[in-house]
C-alpha cells in the first residue's frame, strides 16, 4: 500500500478532522487512519488530487549498475510532460518501468492509483521506431491495428469495427493515403505517424512516448506537436521523452530533469532552469537560456 | 511400388508443411539457427526416454525430446543473459555439448541398440514407410505419416488461433508485453511447437534437413510476398514443392531422399532469389542497368539544353564530338546518343544533335528537382 508522497498526507490527515470524516468508518472494517492515509481512500481521491502517474521511490538496475536510483516522479493528469536528460540517463528504462516493462529493484508505480497492469487498457505506448523491424511483411492499416489488440484480448481476431478505428487513427496523422502500403517503403517521418497512430487506435487516456522526434522532418514535427496539444485539450496526459532542449518550452506545460536520478520536475517555468540544466547535463551542456 | 512413392512422398509433404508453419516466425525472429541447435540437442532426450521405456517408437521419446529442446533454449538465453556470451556463441556452446552427452550416453551404455548417428543426421526417408501402423492386423499406412500429421496439425492450430499474438510479439515484443501478451509465452509455445516438430521430423527425415525445411521455405517466401498470412501459406506450398521435386530427383539418380531435398531447398530458394519480380537479382539488375541509360541520357539532354540557341551551340552539339565535351568513352556516348534517339529526346541535324520538345520537357523537369 501506498501513502502518497511524504508531505501529502498531511493535509489530508488535517482535513479528516476538521470535516468529521468519522462518518466514513461506518461499515468500513479499516481502522480509521489506514482509510485516511490510503491513495485509495475516499479522502484522497478529490479529482483534483488524483495523479495519473505516481512514480515512488523508483530504482532500477541492471545487475548491480543503477540506471535510475529512487526515482519520484507525480504527473498530475492532463499535462504535456518530457522528460529530458543526458544520453544514458534512464529515459527510456524510465518509460518501461512505468509499463511494467521492466522490473525494479525497489519503488512502486501507480496509473490513475493502481497498479499497470489493472490499467493497461488506458495506456497507450509508442516505443522507438527504431526497435522493431521495418522489413517485417505487414501493410500500415495492420500496424495501425495493433493498437487494438488489447481490448481485443487473445485470440479474438480484429474485424471491421477494428478497421474503421485505425482508419480514422490514420486521417488524424495524415496517413489514411497509405494504410496499404508496405511497412518498409515508409520514410522515418511516415513510420513515426504510423506509430502514433498505433497508440491513439487505443483512445488511451495515458500515453508515454519514447523519443516521437527522433529523426523525423520538420512537417511531421509540427504535426506530431499539433498531436500533442490536441489529446492534452482533450484532457489526456502525455509524457514524452525527448531530446531537443530548444523546444521544451514551446512544445511542453511540464517537464521532467533527469539523470540517473530526478534532479527536477514540474510545470516548465518552475523547472526547466538553467541551475536544473546545468545539474542535469553537467559540462556536456551546450545550451543555456 | 506405387504405393511406396505414396507413402514416402506423403510424409515429405507433410513434414515440409509442418516444419514451414513455425519456420515463418523463426526466420522473422531471426532464430533460425535455434532449430540447428534444437535438432541436434534432442538427442540426450531421446536416449534417457529410450532408457526409461525400452522402446524405440514410444511418445514419451517425443515429449522427452521436446522437452530437452525446450531446455536448450532455457539454456542458450541463460548463457546470454549473463551477458558475457552472445547469442551465436551461447548457441554454439550448449547444443554441441547436449548432443554429445547423447552421443556418449549411446556409445557408452547402448552400443549394440539400433540409434544409427547417420540416420540421426540424415534420415531415411526410404524406410520411413517400414515402420507401419497396424491396429488388429489391418495396415494404415506408415507411423511418420500419422507423428508428422498429427504435428502438422497441432501447428496449423497454433498458428491460426495465436496468429494476431504471433504476429503482434514477432514484429513488436514490447508493445505485445505492454498490452498483456506475454511475449515469453509466446516465445517458449513457439520453441516447445519447433522442439515438439524438430523430434517428429528428423526419425522420418533428419536433422539436416530439418533445418533445411524449417529456414528454406520462409526464407523463400519471405521474398515472395509483403504480408505475413500469404508468407505462411507460401512457405508451406514452397516446402511441399521442394519436398516433392526433390524426392523425384532423388529417384531419378538414385541419391539420398533428404540430401536431395535439402539441395532442392537451396535451388528453389536462388531461383525465387533471381526471378521474382521487384526485388529480385535480375529486377534490380535491369533496374540498375535502365536507370544507368536514363540518367546517361539525361546528362546529355541537359548538355544540350544548357547550349542551345548560344553561340558555342554547334561545337557543343557535334555528334562526332559529343564525348569530348562529356569526356565519356567515345562508345557509350555512341550508345547513349541512340538510346535518346529512340526514345525521341533528340534528333539529328546534319552533324548536329538537337533536342526535341520531350526532350527539353524531360531537360527542364531535370534540371527543377
Amino acid at each position: 500500500m501506498s501513502y502518497g508522497t511524504g508531505n501529502e498526507w498531511f493535509p489530508y490527515y488535517e482535513q479528516a478532522f476538521s470535516e468529521g470524516s468519522f462518518s466514513y468508518r461506518t461499515g468500513n472494517e479499516l481502522p480509521y487512519y489506514e482509510q485516511v492515509f490510503s491513495d485509495s481512500g475516499v479522502l484522497g481521491m478529490q479529482a483534483s488530487e488524483q495523479k495519473a502517474i505516481q512514480v515512488t521511490d523508483l530504482t532500477v538496475a541492471y545487475q548491480d549498475k543503477p540506471v535510475l536510483w529512487d526515482i519520484d516522479l507525480d504527473v498530475p493528469p492532463g499535462v504535456l510532460l518530457s522528460i529530458v536528460g543526458p544520453n544514458g540517463a534512464g529515459k527510456t528504462t524510465l518509460i518501461k518501468a512505468i509499463l511494467g516493462l521492466v522490473r525494479p529493484a525497489a519503488g512502486n508505480v501507480l496509473i490513475y492509483d493502481k497498479p499497470y497492469e489493472a490499467q493497461r487498457q488506458i495506456i497507450g505506448y509508442v516505443p522507438q521506431r527504431g526497435s522493431v523491424d521495418w522489413d517485417f511483411p505487414t501493410n500500415v492499416l495492420d500496424v495501425v491495428m495493433m493498437g487494438c489488440y488489447g481490448a481485443l484480448g487473445w485470440i479474438r481476431r480484429p474485424g471491421k469495427k477494428e478497421r474503421e478505428l485505425a482508419m480514422q487513427a490514420l486521417e488524424k496523422v495524415g496517413m489514411e493515403a497509405y494504410a496499404t502500403r508496405q511497412i518498409s517503403q515508409l520514410s522515418g517521418g511516415q513510420q513515426q505517424r504510423v506509430f502514433l497512430a498505433r497508440a491513439l487506435v487505443q483512445d488511451a487516456t495515458v500515453y508515454l512516448m519514447d523519443e516521437p522526434f527522433q529523426g523525423v522532418d520538420a512537417t511531421t514535427e509540427r504535426a506530431i506537436v499539433t498531436l500533442l496539444q490536441e489529446l492534452r485539450a482533450d484532457g489526456k496526459t502525455v509524457v514524452v521523452v525527448h531530446h531537443d532542449l530548444q523546444t521544451v518550452t514551446d512544445y511542453f506545460d511540464w517537464v521532467m530533469l533527469l539523470n540517473i536520478r530526478r534532479i527536477a520536475s514540474g510545470p516548465v517555468d518552475e523547472a526547466f532552469t538553467s541551475d536544473n540544466l546545468r545539474e542535469t547535463y553537467g559540462g556536456r551542456l551546450a545550451f543555456m537560456k | 511400388m506405387l504405393q511406396g512413392h505414396l507413402d514416402i512422398l506423403s510424409i515429405a509433404i507433410v513434414t515440409a508443411a509442418a516444419c514451414a508453419l513455425p519456420g515463418v516466425f523463426l526466420v522473422l525472429r531471426r532464430m533460425t539457427l535455434m532449430s540447428d541447435a534444437i535438432s541436434h540437442a534432442i538427442l540426450p532426450g531421446i536416449v534417457i526416454a529410450f532408457f526409461l521405456t525400452g522402446n524405440l517408437s514410444s511418445p514419451l521419446l517425443i515429449l522427452a525430446a521436446a522437452g530437452t529442446g525446450v531446455l536448450t533454449v532455457v539454456f542458450v538465453e541463460l548463457l546470454q543473459r549473463t551477458k558475457l556470451v552472445k547469442e551465436d556463441a551461447a548457441i554454439g556452446l550448449t547444443f554441441p555439448a547436449l548432443f554429445s552427452i547423447g552421443v556418449i550416453l549411446i556409445s557408452r551404455f547402448a552400443g549394440n541398440v539400433h540409434l544409427d548417428m547417420d540416420v540421426v543426421l540424415l534420415g531415411e526417408l526410404a524406410y520411413a514407410p517400414l515402420n507401419r501402423l497396424k491396429i488388429f492386423g489391418s495396415d494404415l499406412g506408415p507411423v511418420p505419416l500419422y507423428v508428422m500429421g498429427t504435428i502438422l496439425v497441432l501447428n496449423l492450430i497454433f498458428v491460426v488461433v495465436f496468429y494476431k499474438e504471433l504476429k503482434l510479439v514477432t514484429f513488436d515484443a514490447s508493445l505485445a508485453a505492454a498490452l498483456g501478451f506475454s511475449p515469453t509465452l509466446i516465445h517458449y509455445g513457439l520453441m516447445t511447437l519447433v522442439s515438439v516438430t524438430t523430434v517428429g521430423a528428423f526419425d522420418a527425415v533428419g536433422s539436416i534437413l530439418v533445418v533445411a525445411l524449417i529456414a528454406g521455405p520462409p526464407a523463400t517466401a519471405y521474398l515472395m510476398t509483403d504480408r505475413l498470412s500469404r508468407m505462411i501459406i507460401l512457405s508451406a506450398i514452397i516446402g511441399c514443392v521442394n519436398a516433392v521435386s526433390g524426392y523425384w530427383i532423388a529417384f531419378l539418380f538414385d541419391v539420398s531422399i533428404a540430401g536431395a531435398i535439402a539441395t532442392m531447398t537451396l535451388i528453389i530458394f536462388v531461383l525465387v532469389f533471381l526471378v521474382v519480380p521487384n526485388r529480385g537479382l535480375i529486377a534490380i539488375a535491369r533496374r540498375h542497368a535502365r536507370q544507368k541509360w536514363e540518367f546517361a541520357q539525361t546528362m546529355l539532354v541537359i548538355h544540350l539544353f544548357n547550349h542551345e540557341g548560344l553561340p558555342e551551340a554547334e561545337t557543343e552539339s557535334a555528334i562526332a564530338d559529343l564525348h569530348e565535351h562529356l569526356s565519356w568513352d567515345p562508345g557509350f556516348t555512341n550508345q547513349v546518343v541512340k538510346y535518346a534517339l529512340s526514345n525521341r529526346c533528340v534528333s539529328r541535324k546534319e552533324t548536329q544533335l538537337i533536342l526535341t520538345a520531350h526532350g527539353r520537357t524531360i531537360a527542364q523537369q531535370a534540371l527543377v528537382q
